[in-house]
């Protein structure tokens, strides 16, 4: 397992490198300058130039690369340009909501689907199957954003039960953590939890057909074990793929749900930086997001080598 | 409606007039059709037909493991020391299951987890029905491991099944089987998966664990020459009934139903004179579509008017031997020795 763990990090250097040479580059696609930005309102050509030369935007693009990715290996993704914190701090303070928010999410997404999964594919064909599929369909089409907002309108405007917006610290007040926390997880979970219940119903359905559930059910196993450990262990491999994927998909959905919910997370703040063509933030906030994406599927591919020992052993 | 041929007081397990029906298109098809017979301690007794002749559902009945739905007990009985599995909740049974009667299946390749190691799941077995440590659990899969000869056992608890050849799959299967020395082994066509030689080794594995342990065995398989080899008695079955009972040297000299010969003349033989393999014409009826009159009269060479006319009952003739033929008495069937 450790192994197969620092194989898949050492794999992941290169492509972290490649990686950050693409969020590099993005900046010299994105049409806007902040020169011209930073230099005041009606700068004449000196003056932006000045200020060209100051952020060494004449340098070479290469020797900019370089430049910003030997500051990024030494923990420096450098200052932001209108703010005087550097984009660590201002990153690193607004993680913990960001990742409240997609831990909580993910969390709900798996038990949800799962659960909802394993229930409907232990009946394939009875009306709670149906019920089950006919919810998820749903639950995989409607708009996250739109979740939201009708989940506020139901248990923050028409009852008061939760509060509609805002973000208190785990660690000043937990339990007003999770309450100004469970619409928004639950809005971004939704979708997630609809994907990861289809793939858990048709896993669990197939494999409670295989040879090996037979033979458990003939040891005298309770339907508890023989599910729990026999079938969901098998069934979990094609669940963990579609998990990573979601996962992936849904640390990308925490920018606009963090906007409507006025989270102070990082989604809020690479929003902010982009229309303030806040370059370095920007770097920034795509690294540490890429970097978040990279060890989720490290996370992936590894529990692949726990539900299959084939794969550990290979 | 269990009926007059009683299976026989002496079995450590008796099914007596056992029917499971399957919900199919069509409806409610009877796939064993009051089926009897018994297993008494330290006995091998044969239990073969074609594919499709109901043995498999009928093995996995009497655990009561026939998927519901689509199966359901539609009749009769199984007692397990005097006791009626049939009548038992799922809960009772699960107690029984893999501690007092034990089963192993036909593909080794798939009836293991492939994503547990085998001591894992041999002393499983073990834990659930005889409590104890995992240290001790885990002593026993060794001791069993041993038992059935798979090689450094010590070492090979901790492997997975992929690691295994078939042949000591299925030698792990047995072991997994025998680790709480059950007093009734259901055997599903344990060596069709395996080649010929695999194939004998564990008939033989077969033979002495019955041989050590005590335990009666019925074995489940298509193959005649595997019930030649080790069973003491032969019950056959065709469409879901069975159509002879008989002790195994009675039967392979002299059948007493047409298609227990039909069966024998499909063996090879070595050093046979003649060289064509002689088939049985047509195929088994589907159970929705039972011929009336004997299930067999449309495959069988000799059928006459009456073998149509209604249902023929199993009929004793002679010792200990049964047969579903209306004209056995009047036929002179060919054996194989």
């Amino acid at each position: 397992m450790l192994g197969l763990f620092l194989r898949r990090v050492l794999v992941s250097i290169p492509l972290l490198g490649v990686v950050s040479f693409l969020v590099f580059s993005l900046i010299v696609l994105v049409p806007g300058d902040a020169a011209v930005a930073l230099a005041g309102p009606d700068p004449d050509p000196a003056q932006i130039a000045a200020v060209r030369e100051r952020l060494g935007l004449n340098d070479p693009y290469l020797v900019q690369y370089w430049n910003w990715l030997s500051g990024v290996l030494q923990g420096d993704l450098g200052d932001s340009l209108f703010t005087s914190q550097t984009v660590w701090s201002s990153i690193s303070a607004r993680l913990p909501a960001t990742l409240s928010l997609a831990g909580l999410a993910l969390l709900l997404a798996i038990v949800l689907g799962i659960t909802v999964g394993s229930v409907a594919g232990l009946r394939p064909g009875t009306w709670i199957d149906r019920v089950a599929t006919v919810t998820a369909s749903v639950g995989v089409a409607v708009p996250y954003f739109w979740v939201g907002m009708i989940l506020v309108l139901f248990l923050a405007i028409d009852n008061t039960l939760l509060p509609a917006v805002g973000y208190i610290p785990l660690t000043s007040d937990p339990v007003s953590w999770l309450q100004h926390l469970i619409i928004p997880a639950t809005a971004l979970a939704l979708a997630p939890a609809a994907v990861i219940a289809r793939q858990t119903r048709a896993s669990v359905a197939t494999v409670m057909s295989e040879d090996y559930v037979r033979t458990a059910k003939a040891k005298g196993l309770s339907p508890v074990r023989v599910v729990g450990k026999h079938a969901l262990k098998n069934a979990a491999l094609p669940v963990v793929t579609v998990f990573g994927i979601e996962a992936n998909r849904l640390i990308g959905g925490t920018v606009v749900i963090e906007q409507l919910f006025a989270l102070p997370g990082i989604g809020q703040l690479a929003y902010q930086a982009v229309f303030a063509r806040d370059f370095p933030v920007v770097q920034g906030v795509v690294l540490v997001s890429a970097v978040m994406v990279l060890m989720i599927n490290i996370l992936v591919d590894v529990s692949y080598g726990y539900f299959n020992p084939r794969i550990r052993q290979s | 409606m269990p009926t007059a041929d009683r299976a026989g007081e002496s079995g450590l397990l008796e099914v007596d007039g056992l029917s499971v029906d399957f919900a199919t298109d069509h409806g409610w098809a009877n796939v064993v059709a009051d089926v009897s017979f018994h297993v008494g301690q330290g006995e091998i007794v044969g239990l073969v037909g074609e594919s499709g002749s109901g043995k498999t559902v009928t093995g996995l009945s009497i655990l009561g493991l026939v998927p519901s739905p689509p199966g359901r007990l539609a009749g009769g009985s199984v007692r397990f020391e005097g006791r009626n599995l049939t009548g038992m909740s799922e809960r009772q049974l699960r107690d029984i299951r893999g501690n007092d009667i034990a089963m192993i299946f036909q593909e080794p390749m798939t009836s293991l987890n492939p994503a547990f190691t085998v001591g894992d799941q041999i002393s499983e077995t073990f834990r659930r029905h005889r409590g104890g440590s995992r240290r001790a659990a885990t002593a026993r899969a060794v001791e069993v491991l041993e038992l059935v000869g798979i090689p450094n056992a010590t070492k090979r608890v901790e492997a997975y099944p992929h690691e295994f050849s078939g042949g000591m799959r299925q030698r792990v299967m047995i072991a997994m089987a025998l680790t709480c020395e059950p007093k009734i082994l259901i055997a599903d066509e344990p060596t069709t998966a395996l080649d010929v030689t695999i194939q004998a080794q564990i008939l033989e594995l077969l033979s002495s664990m019955r041989d050590t342990i005590g335990m009666g065995v019925l074995l489940i398989t298509h193959d005649l020459g595997v019930v030649a080899e080790v069973c003491d008695r032969v019950v056959v079955m065709y469409a879901g009934q069975v159509v002879e009972r008989s002790p195994v040297g009675p039967l392979f000299d002299e059948p007493r139903m047409p298609y227990t010969e039909g069966l024998l003349l499909a063996m090879p033989q070595v050093g046979a004179a003649s060289g064509r393999l002689a088939s049985i014409p047509g195929r088994t009826p589907e159970p929705w579509n039972m011929p009336a009159g004997c299930r067999f009269h449309p495959r069988c060479p000799y059928t006459e008017q009456k073998c149509t006319e209604r249902p023929i009952p199993l009929l004793a003739v002679g010792d200990d031997r049964h047969s579903r033929c209306v004209r056995t008495a009047e036929l002179e069937l060919r054996g194989v020795r």
